[in-house]
C-alpha cells in the first residue's frame, strides 16, 4: 500500500495548548479515512496540517512520500471541501468550480469544459450560470465538492462536510460521497465528530481526544473493541464497566464496555442479574431501557416487538462473555 | 387582588387593561397604523432635503443658465448656454482638468495607502488592537481642518522638518530633483502641487480606510483560505477574490476622496501654486467677481464628473458585490 498522508511525531501548540500531540499516523492511498472526535480534539488541526494552513511545531509530514512542512497550501496537490463551503459569492457557479483550473493556467473553454463535467459529477448539470447565493444548502455542498474534486487531487479533505445537512439530505450525501470515493480512487480524509458517520462511510477511523489518537481501526474494530473508556464512550454510548463491577461478576479486574444491544432480557438463567428498570425511552426501531444493576447504570437496547417491562419493575438481564470487552486501559 | 397587583398588571385577566393617557392612546395608534409613523418620522428630513438642499442645488442650476453683461457687470436673466461656453475657455478648462487629475490621483493614492491599513484592522486587529486602530483613524476628524493644514504647511515648508529631516538621511538631493521637475515640482513642497496632492490625501485618507475596512471585514477569512487551497498564490487571491469582493468598499471610499478634492477650496490656497482649483475658482467668482452665473456652471462640474463616475463605477460591476 502506497502512503497518501503520513504523519510523524507530528505537534501542533497555539502556546500552551496542545492542539495536536505527537501523532503518528498513516494513511492509505485509496482510503476512505475519518478523524472523528469530539470538537478540540485536535482533528480539524491535523486536517489543516494536511492541507498547509498549519505548520507543525514539531515532527513530520509527508504527501505521498514528500515533504510537505514549509510548503504553503498553493503549491499541494491536496484539495478542501470546508465546512461552510466558502463558495467565492462573487463568481458564478462554474467559475467557482473552474477556479482551480484557472489560477493553473488552463484556458477558458477547456477549464469551463471540465468544470461542467465536475458539475455532472455530483449531479448538478447546467447549474453553472447561477450565484453560489441561490442554491440550497445541499447544492452549495456540491459545488463545494465538484471544486475540489476537479484539480484531481491525491488527497481530498472534508471537514465537517455533512454538518450543515437535514438529516434526510445528509443520509444520501453519505452513500453518494462512498461510491464517488470508490469511482474516482481519490484518498478521502474527512472529519466529523458524528460517530455514526464516521463508522458507516470509513474504511478506517481514528479516534481522537485532547490532540492524541486514542485508536485506529476499521469501524467494527473501533465498534466491537473499544481500547480505551473515552473511546468506547465516545463511539456508540457504549457501557462503561469499572473494574470493580467486572471482578464481582465473574470477569477480570479490568475496565470494560458492553455493548447496549448485547443485554438481553432473560427469564432466571443461571449467571443472569437482577436489574431495575429506571427509565424507558421509546426510539422507533428500538426501545432504550436505563437499568439500575447492583447500584451499576446500565443501558439495554430492546428492539421492537418484544415486550416491555415498566419503569420501576424488577426483570433479570444475561449477556454473553464475549460481549463484555476488556480494555487495556488499566484505570 | 392587590392594587399593587393590579398596577402591576400581575393576576389580571388575558387582556390587559389600557395604560390610559396621551401616551397610550398615541402608541395604539401607532400599533394599528404603522404608516403614520413612519410619515412623522420621515416629514422632516424630506422636507429638509426636498425642498432647502434639492431647491437651493435647482436655484444653483437655474443660475448657470443666466449670463453676466461684462461692461455693466449685471445679471442677464435670459435663458443661454453661453456660460457653459465660458468654462470651455483655455483658462477655465485648465481650471477643471487640473482639478480632475488632482482628485483622480488623490483618490488612487488614497486607495492604495488605505488598503493595508484597511486589511491589517479588518484581518488582524482585535480587542485593544481594534480600538486604537479606530482611534488612530479618527483623531485627525476630531481636531480643525485649518489646524491640519496649517501644520503641514510648516512640515512641508523650506525651512521644515520634512527638509530637516531628509537632509539628516543625506537625501537632500532626491527632494531637489522632485522639485526641479516641471508642473509637480516648484520652490518648496509646501508651494508645489506635490504638496496640495500629498495634504489632500493626508485629510481624505479616513474616508477611504474605512469604507475598505468594512468591505473586508465581511470577506469571510475561509474564502482566502479556499483560494489558496485551490492552488492561488497571493497575488492571484489577491486579484480573484480580495479585491472584487473589497471593491464596494474602494468605491464608496473613492467616492469620498474623488468628490471632496473636487469641491476643496482651502487646501489648494494654502498649500500649493497660484494656479486656481475648482473650489477656488467658484469662491473668486461669486465672492469678488460677482459673476454668480459662471461660479454655478463650475459648481456643475464636479457634479456632472461625479455622476459619470459613477456610471462608469456600475458598469464595471463596482457593485455587483453588494
Amino acid at each position: 500500500m502506497t502512503i497518501a498522508v503520513s504523519f510523524k511525531k507530528v505537534s501542533r501548540h497555539f502556546g500552551s495548548v496542545r492542539a495536536v500531540d505527537a501523532v503518528d499516523l498513516d494513511i492509505g492511498e485509496g482510503e476512505f479515512f475519518a478523524m472523528l472526535g469530539p470538537s478540540g480534539s485536535g482533528k480539524t488541526t491535523c486536517l489543516r496540517l494536511i492541507a498547509g494552513f498549519e505548520q507543525p511545531t514539531s515532527g513530520r509530514i509527508e504527501i505521498v512520500g514528500e515533504q510537505a512542512e514549509g510548503v504553503p497550501p498553493y503549491r499541494r496537490n491536496v484539495n478542501t471541501v470546508f465546512q461552510d463551503y466558502a463558495l467565492f459569492p462573487h463568481l458564478s457557479v462554474l467559475d467557482n468550480v473552474a477556479y482551480g483550473l484557472m489560477v493553473r493556467g488552463v484556458d477558458k473553454a477547456q477549464r469551463h469544459r471540465e468544470a461542467e463535467s465536475a458539475l455532472e459529477l455530483v449531479k448538478l448539470p447546467g447549474y453553472g450560470t447561477r450565484r453560489p447565493g441561490q442554491l440550497s444548502g445541499g447544492q452549495r455542498q456540491r459545488v463545494a465538492l465538484a471544486r475540489a474534486l476537479v484539480n484531481r487531487p491525491k488527497v481530498l479533505l472534508l471537514d465537517e462536510p455533512l454538518g450543515a445537512l437535514d438529516l434526510k439530505l445528509r443520509e444520501n450525501m453519505q452513500e453518494e460521497l462512498k461510491s464517488l470515493q470508490k469511482s474516482l480512487g481519490i484518498t478521502f480524509v474527512f472529519v466529523t465528530h458524528d460517530q455514526g458517520e464516521a463508522l458507516s462511510m470509513a474504511n478506517r477511523v481514528a479516534v481522537f481526544d485532547h490532540g492524541r489518537i486514542m485508536q485506529i481501526g476499521s469501524p467494527e474494530e473501533i465498534y466491537q473493541r473499544p481500547n480505551s473508556r473515552f473511546v468506547a464512550d465516545f463511539v456508540g454510548s457504549s457501557n462503561v464497566l469499572p473494574p470493580d463491577f467486572v471482578a464481582r461478576h465473574g470477569g477480570e479486574r479490568r475496565w470494560a464496555s458492553l455493548r447496549p444491544e448485547a443485554v438481553r432480557i432473560v427469564e432466571g438463567e443461571a449467571g443472569s442479574l437482577e436489574a431495575k428498570v429506571v427509565s424507558r425511552s421509546y426510539m422507533g426501531g428500538t426501545t432504550r431501557l436505563g437499568l439500575d444493576v447492583d447500584g451499576q447504570r446500565i443501558y439495554a437496547l430492546v428492539p421492537a416487538g418484544h415486550t416491555l417491562p415498566a419503569e420501576g419493575q424488577a426483570i433479570r438481564i444475561g449477556f454473553t462473555p464475549n460481549d463484555l470487552h476488556l480494555m487495556d486501559e488499566a484505570q | 387582588m392587590s392594587a399593587a397587583d393590579a398596577t402591576a398588571g400581575r393576576a389580571a385577566g388575558a387582556i390587559l387593561p389600557e395604560t390610559g393617557g396621551f401616551g397610550g392612546a398615541l402608541s395604539d395608534l401607532f400599533w394599528r397604523r404603522p404608516k403614520v409613523l413612519l410619515l412623522l418620522m420621515l416629514l422632516p428630513p424630506v422636507l429638509w432635503l426636498g425642498v432647502v438642499y434639492l431647491g437651493s442645488l435647482f436655484a444653483l442650476l437655474l443660475q448657470s443658465f443666466f449670463s453676466i453683461d461684462e461692461f455693466s457687470g449685471l445679471i442677464n436673466r435670459e435663458f443661454t448656454l453661453k456660460t457653459y461656453a465660458e468654462l470651455f475657455r483655455p483658462a477655465n478648462l485648465d481650471i477643471i482638468m487640473r482639478t480632475v487629475t488632482m482628485a483622480a490621483c488623490v483618490t488612487i493614492a488614497s486607495a492604495i495607502v488605505a488598503f493595508p491599513i484597511a486589511y491589517y484592522a479588518a484581518r488582524y486587529a482585535r480587542g485593544k488592537w481594534k480600538a486604537l486602530f479606530y482611534i488612530g483613524i479618527m483623531l485627525p476628524l476630531w481636531s480643525s481642518y485649518l489646524v491640519k493644514v496649517y501644520a503641514w504647511k510648516l512640515i512641508l515648508a523650506k525651512e521644515g522638518i520634512l527638509t530637516w529631516f531628509l537632509g539628516k538621511l543625506h537625501l537632500q538631493w532626491l527632494l531637489d530633483a522632485w522639485l526641479s521637475l516641471p508642473i509637480v515640482g516648484g520652490n518648496s513642497l509646501s508651494v508645489s502641487f506635490t504638496g496640495t496632492f500629498i495634504v489632500f490625501v493626508y485629510v481624505w485618507l479616513p474616508f477611504m480606510i474605512l469604507p475598505i475596512q468594512a468591505a473586508l471585514e465581511r470577506v469571510p477569512g475561509n474564502l482566502i483560505e479556499a483560494s489558496s487551497d485551490l492552488g492561488a498564490n497571493p497575488a492571484q487571491t489577491f486579484r480573484n477574490v480580495l479585491f472584487p469582493l473589497a471593491l464596494p468598499g474602494i468605491v464608496a471610499g473613492s467616492i469620498f476622496t474623488f468628490s471632496l478634492t473636487l469641491g476643496d477650496y482651502i487646501i489648494p490656497q494654502i498649500i500649493g501654486t497660484s494656479r486656481l482649483f475648482i473650489g477656488q475658482a467658484v469662491y473668486a467668482h461669486q465672492g469678488t467677481a460677482g459673476n454668480i452665473p459662471l461660479a454655478a456652471a463650475f459648481t456643475v462640474v464636479p457634479i456632472v464628473v461625479m455622476g459619470f463616475y459613477l456610471w462608469g463605477a456600475k458598469r464595471l460591476g463596482a457593485f455587483d458585490a453588494l
